[in-house]
This record gives C-alpha cells, structure tokens and sequence, in this order.
C-alpha cells in the first residue's frame, strides 16, 4: 500500500531541520504539557516520533483512499441541492477518513481538542495531500481558518468554535464578492448590529471555497458609510444559525471537487470576531499570510506529484529502443523538475520555521511577557516570515504550474489524453498561482523586503552559516557562483530605486523579486545537501537554473532605459 | 445497552506481497521473509466492532490474539484505530497448533473473559485460509454463528443482525447474542488509526515489551495505558495440555510441492448451443460448478 508520508524520504529530511528543537521546545512550553494530556510529548524526541507517526497516518490516507478517489472526484464534481453543497462521494470519504483520523484542528491547542503541532509539521500534511488530491487539500486546508479565531476571536468563541473544528466540522473564509476580488477594500457585504449584540449579514459573496461549510469567517462591511478597508470587521457565521444559501457552484477548470460557492446572506445571524474596523486591515491579512503557506505546500504537492509522474513514464517508455529517460533532452526535464521542487520545497519549510518561531512567541506572550531577548527574535522572524511567505506562495506556484506544463510535456501525446493524471494535475496547478493573490500580488507583498533589505540579510546570515562550516567540495563551485549571483542582485536593487520612479519600481519588480526569490532557494538547497548528500545534484541543477535567471533579469533591468516603459504601455 | 465486544484477529505473514524467500527450501513460510501484519479481514470485523462501540457508547472492544509476544504490535494497532484493550494468549506450549487446537485455546480465553455478548472475527487469516477457527469457537462455545458477515446491521434486544454476503446474493439473519460472527473482505474497511490515540497509546506495552523497557519508559507505559495489553498463557486459561499445540493437532503436514500451473486460463468456443452445452457438462463433470 501506498504512503505517501514514507515513500518520500525529503519529507523527513526537512521535519528533522536543526530548528526544530526550538520551534518544539517553545511550542511544548518545555514539555510541561506532557503533566496534562496523556497524548502530550515528554520531550523533543518524544514530539518528533509523534509528527512522524501522525505523518504516516496522512501518508497511508492520502496513499490509499485520497489519491484513488481523486479521479472519481475530478469527473463527480460537487453539485448544488436546495441550496446545499453536497460533495462529491470520494470527497464525503475522504473528508470521513480525515476526520475519524483525528487530522483536523492539528495545530490548534490540546485544550481546544487540537493536536497542537507547530506549522511545520501541519504544513507537511498539506504537502503530503496536496499530492493525493489537490482539491481536496482546499477543503482539509480550510482548517487554518480556526487559526484566526485562535488569535482573535474572544475565549468563548474560541471555545465555542474550535473545538467543533477539531472533531470535524469544515470552515470557510467568505472575503471575495463580484466586484471586490484582488481588491477587498470594495468587500460590500452589509453587516447590522442587533440590540442583543450579535449580527446581521446581507448581500453576496463569490467565489468562495467551500462556501457551505460549518463554520464562516465572513468579511463584511459594518460601519455604514465607509468605502474603504478601514469600515470591515470580521464574522463568524455558523451555520447552525441559518440564512446563508448556496445560489450555485462554479464550473471550473482544475480543482473541480473543491466546490466554489456563490453565496447569498439573508439577514444571516453572526458574531463579530475581534474589533470593529480591523476585519481587513489586522486579521485578513493574518489569514491571508496563513492561506499562502498553504497554497505554498498545495503548490509543492503539486510539484512532486508532477516529478513523480514524469519520471515514472519516462522510465517506462521506450523510443528509438530505449527508454526515453536516457535522452539528454528528457533528462534535463526530469532534472529541471526536480530541482525545482527541491527548491520550492526547501523555501516552503523554511518559511514554516519562522512562521513556527513568531506564532508560538505570539502566543507565549498571552501568558506572560516575554524577556527583551525573545521579543528581539519574535520581531526578528516575524519579518522573516512576512518576507518569505510572498515568495514560497508565488514562485513555489509558478514552479508547479511549468513542472504540470513538463510532465504533459514528458508524456507527449498520451499526455494530452485524459488517460493520465497529468491531464488532472496540470488543470489543478493552473490555480494556485492565481488564488489567495496572485503571482503578481505575492511580488507587491515581496517587494518592500528587496527594497528594505531583508533578503539581503537572510542571504547573508545563510552565506555567514556556510562560511562556519566545512563545505563538500562538490558545491564549493556553487557558493561561489552565488557570491556572484547576489553581487548581480545588489546591482539590480540599486539601478532600480537609483531612478527613483514608482511605476519603473513596479514594472521591474517582479524581475527584482524573483532574483531574491532563486538565490534564496539556491543557499537553502546548499544547506540541505550539507546535511544530506541526496540534495547534492538538486542543489547543483538549481543553481545553474538560478544563476541564468539571475543573469537574464539582471541583463534585461541593466539594458532598460527607463523611457521604454512608453513602448509597453502602447498594448 | 453497553456490549462486550471481543475481536480475533491474527498477525500474519504478508502472503500478499511475496518475494522469492518466501517459502524455505521444506516448502513451510519463511516467516522472516515477510512482514507481519494484521490479517486483512480481522480490520474489516474490527471495524464492525467499533461500529457497534460507536452505536452503544459505553461498550469495550477487547482484542484477542493467539501468537508470539510481537503479536501486540497487531493489538497496539487496534487501539490506535479505537479498540480499548487486548489480550495476547502466548505459549510455548500453544504452538504448532492446527485450527482444532487453535479455536480450542481461544475459546477457553474467550470463557476467561466472561460476559462477551459479540465475538468478532475475520473469515479467514491469509496465511492458512481455511476460515474454520472462527465457526470452530463458536461449537466450543456452544452459540450461534454467522458467517460471510458483510454487515452489522444492528444489535437489539438481545440479538444481532447481519447481513451475509453470499456467492449468489445477500441474506440478512438475526441471531441472539452471545454469538460469532465472522466477518468477510467485502465489509466495509478499517477506519484509520487516529492521531490523537497514536500519540497516547504507542506507550501501551504488553508485559514482554514492558521487561525490554528502560525503566523511564516502562514508568511512561504504566503512567499512560497500563495493563492494557496483557499476556495469557496455556495454564491461565485452563487449557487441556492434550488439546494444545501439537498433541492436540490432528492435522499433519505430510508433505509439500511446488504445483505449476499448466492448464491455459481460456478455450474459444464457436457461438453454438452445442459446444456451449459440451462445456457446461464438462465443467460439471470436473467439479468446477454445480
């Protein structure tokens, strides 16, 4: 039987980053825990077995039950009844076995009925599902939404909502309307404040993930009178409650058992969760940073299913006499695809760690206040997080899509036959680089960290690490072409904000963004073949792949005259 | 209601994924060469057992086993998927035993355990697949027993009712508890072992693994799950030594071989009543049908 948590042993390799015995010890408040649930870790090495147990029981889920339902899903489709989501039937096992497997709420606290893992391990499950279903991984993801309710929403609610999560009961985040997608300052969705307190929701929203879920975090428009961002606050709508319909789902593209809602909010009873005013401004963009690293991980399962497909049809196919594998011109696919997911992955985890390491001081603070000490490191990777997330969510999803676009390539014409899941798989990619911001927003949300520097010292604090160490000779020749790379960088940084233009900034970012983006991901592939040899090959593909990207943006910003942003402009 | 709920299962050699070291060079199972597991269809009747624990909370679904001390592994698994306890009946003097001997020591473990409204089973281990052990304990018990279980359908007023999966259809029949149930592949399968349990019962240890413990891990077994796995032997469930083991193993192997299948898996036949008919009496005549 298939696992996909055991056939996969990189996964392990990054579970087992020297950071995680801080990530852990913080979260596990030193293992006090361990006094007050008979399922809490004793110590470090209690935890981790238990993340690798737990990991396995997604990778035999996904192995069996999600990844064979996938193409049933794909052709069944959700449908609408009466209002009603009802799933696809491999959907409605999947989502059985997830729940009988205690695999919802995983990073809520034991005292809300979570598993409390840190973020690394969780985001490794949605990795892990992603490959077996990616659909499925939106509706299984969702449960990030009770994230927010943890960081927000008052005691009550928290203990009123999560634990609902924890046994089960899906969540959806209703933000998007018609006329307010990338731009959610536009968010219409009329909410009425009651004499008793609670609220009442009225209009439509669109476009929304398993609209028919549980459990709603609803952006909507409570202070009368505004236009902008500033007059949203955030909801919780229960679907107990009643007053929301589903008028229909969308047919989509890719992606098509994770049903997409029109929603209509009849004077729909809700909650305010947090404060008035900040629905936008502090907790969507709370969400927001944890939907990106989700779709960074759907976007890395993606990748590696990809790969694997890929691999295993040119192995088996034969041309010319021979397997077609053997040819330079498929092996340089096979290769690319690999070092990209390597890539994608490694920047993945890396932003879960720092992700790990502010959360965990965030909540640490409710308890007591932390020494000047550890509210410098909170600080330190919360910036870090903030910066990385744009990146693994945008380039990790661009990667998937070109490794979906290869792997039909692999395929040839049986590729673009419905006869093979790459058929499936390069339909799903196509999303993941457009929803929770696109490609193009990750880059305006990336942006600031070039200008302010913050890439810049996180390749400085890899080069200083690399600099402690003995490194294998083998990538002695990467490092310095990354020395060289990064000087490539820096030029590009300064010949850009030198002309001191906004749209020039803007129309040259994303080339910015990207350079920063590869030689991230190339140091950290350094990293992981330093710690194990099997990343050797990988770190030394990525950076031939990098270090051209590099040059090619690096070529293009430095032949650009300012003025010829007029030529574009005249499409 | 709150039921007790006893489910055989068995480790066996996975048959399922056979390599070439299989077998040994006398034609027995080379046991090291396969991985153990839990025999498939005892998953299936687990499953029914939790359904029924689900559907009257309050019941306990006890494991039993008969096997080596490494049989916990398969009892820990259960507990994992939501089963409360297990016993693993362990004895030197157990082995070598036939299906007459083996229903004879799980059925005075079965009386050991007392008050057992439901015995739960697969149909048949992959390692022997001859699917007598299960109707064998319940001739020794003296209760009813229903066999090709597809389903427990529900369990009332003192009686259970099942739905049998048969070469030809389905048959539902009731029968009153306490009584055997064997339960068939076609059930519905296990549900997965749950994260939560995981982390808390990988503590639980049968007496064996509890003495292999260092003394900080032992005290986390005892602190966490004690005595939730636990040992019986031949003696403990006043077992008749003639009846055990060998001694009381009528079966004999008297010899094994290797058989090459020769015949070819499909004749062409014209589209005639004749020739159809001249197959149809040929099959009846070697016994393949009727």
């Amino acid at each position: 039987m298939a696992n996909f948590y055991t056939d996969n042993p990189d996964l392990k390799h990054h579970l087992s980053h020297p950071l995680m015995q801080k990530i852990v010890a913080l979260k596990e408040r030193d293992y006090t825990e361990a006094q007050t649930y008979d399922h809490a870790p004793y110590n470090f090495d209690d935890a981790m077995d238990n993340y690798d147990k737990v990991l396995e029981i997604v990778g035999e889920i996904c192995g069996t039950t999600i990844a064979e339902n996938a193409e049933d899903v794909d052709h069944q489709g959700p449908r609408v009844e009466n209002g009603r989501v009802i799933y696809a039937d491999g959907t409605q096992k999947n989502l059985d076995a997830c729940r009988k497997a205690g695999l919802m709420g995983m990073a809520m606290p034991r005292r809300l009925g979570g598993l409390n893992f840190p973020i690394t391990p969780y985001i490794m499950a949605a990795d892990i599902v992603s490959r077996a279903d990616t659909g499925f991984e939106n509706l299984w993801g969702l449960q990030d939404c009770a994230e927010t309710i943890y960081e927000f929403a008052s005691e009550e609610q928290k203990q009123k909502y999560i634990p609902r999560v924890c046994a089960g009961e899906t969540m959806s985040m209703d933000l998007t309307e018609p006329d307010a997608g990338s731009d959610l300052q536009s968010v219409m969705l009329k909410a009425t404040e009651q004499p008793d307190g609670t609220w009442r929701l009225n209009g439509v929203k669109r476009f929304i993930t398993n609209g028919d879920s549980d459990i709603h975090l609803v952006l909507a428009r409570s202070e009368d009178g505004t236009k902008d961002g500033r007059g949203l606050s955030m909801f919780i709508y229960d679907k107990r409650d009643g007053g929301v319909d589903v008028r229909r789902i969308e047919n989509k593209m890719g992606i098509k058992g994770s049903p997409t809602c029109e929603l209509v909010y009849k004077n729909a009873k809700a909650e305010l969760c947090g404060s008035r005013r900040m629905g936008l401004i502090k907790y969507v963009m709370a969400l927001m940073n944890g939907a990106r690293l989700g779709i960074a991980a759907q976007s890395v399962g993606v990748s590696e299913l990809a790969y694997r497909e890929a691999l295993a049809y040119a192995k088996d196919r034969k041309q010319f006499g021979k397997a077609i594998i053997e040819f330079p011109a498929v092996y340089e696919m096979l290769a690319t695809m690999k070092a990209k997911l390597d890539a994608s992955r490694s920047l993945l985890y890396e932003t879960a760690r720092y992700v790990d390491l502010y959360k965990t001081y965030d909540d640490i603070a409710k308890e007591r206040s932390l020494t000047p000490d550890e509210r410098k490191e909170a600080k330190h990777y919360s910036k870090l997080a903030d910066a990385c997330t744009p990146l693994a969510k945008g380039l990790g999803s661009e990667y998937c899509n070109q490794n979906a676009y290869d792997c039909i390539q692999v395929h040839g014409g049986s590729g673009f036959m419905k006869d093979y899941a790459c058929e499936r798989l390069y339909r799903d990619a196509r999303i993941t680089s457009i929803y929770e911001g696109t490609t193009q927003l990750q880059v305006v949300a990336a942006i600031r960290h070039v200008t302010t520097g913050t890439y810049l010292q996180l390749i400085e604090s890899y080069q200083a690490m690399l600099a402690e160490t003995e490194v294998k000779p083998e990538l002695l020749p990467v490092i310095e072409n990354l020395k060289e790379m990064t000087a490539r960088y820096t030029a590009a940084v300064t010949a850009v904000t030198e002309v001191k233009d906004a749209a020039f900034g803007d129309f040259m970012a994303r080339r910015l963004v990207e350079m920063a983006g590869n030689v991230i991901m190339s140091y950290l592939l350094v990293l992981d073949a330093q710690r194990n040899d099997s990343f050797t090959h990988s770190a030394i593909v990525y950076n031939k792949i990098a270090q051209a990207v590099v040059a090619s943006h690096s070529d293009f910003i430095a032949n650009f005259k300012p003025g010829q942003i007029e030529d574009y402009k005249a499409c | 209601m709150s039921l007790n709920i006893i489910v055989l299962a068995k480790q066996v050699p996975d048959t399922r994924n056979v390599g070439k070291d299989a077998m040994k060079e006398d034609g027995t199972i080379n046991r090291a060469a396969l991985p153990a597991i839990f025999n498939p269809e005892d998953l299936n009747a687990l499953e029914q057992a939790l359904r029924i624990k689900d559907a009257h909370p309050g019941s306990t679904v006890t494991m039993l086993t008969m096997g080596l001390p490494r049989a916990s592994e398969i009892i820990r698994e259960a507990i994992y998927r939501g089963a409360d306890k297990g016993v693993v009946l362990t004895d030197r003097v157990l082995g070598g035993a036939d299906t007459l001997a083996t229903s004879y020591s799980l059925a005075q473990a079965v009386k050991k355990m007392e008050n057992a409204d439901i015995i739960l089973g697969g149909r048949q281990a992959i390692d022997g697949d001859t699917a007598q052990v299960g109707p064998q304990i319940a001739e020794k018990l003296g209760v009813p027993q229903v066999t090709y279980a597809e389903e427990i359908m529900a369990v009332a007023d003192g009686h259970v009712t099942v739905k049998r999966r048969l070469e030809h259809g389905v048959e539902t029949v009731k029968a009153p508890m306490p009584c055997v149930v064997t339960v068939t592949g076609s059930a519905d399968e296990c549900r997965p072992r749950n994260a939560q349990r995981v982390m808390r019962f990988k503590y639980a240890a049968s007496p064996t693994e509890l003495n292999a413990l260092d003394p900080q891990q032992a005290e986390r077994a005892q602190s966490r799950c004690p005595g939730i796995i636990q040992e019986w032997n031949a003696e403990f469930v006043e077992a008749d030594p003639q009846q055990i083991g060998f001694p009381g193993s009528p079966t004999k192997v008297k010899s094994i071989e290797n058989v090459v299948f020769t015949a070819k898996e499909s004749r062409r036949l014209d589209n005639d009543d004749a020739q159809i008919e001249e197959l149809i009496k040929e099959l009846i005549a070697n016994h393949t049908i009727g």
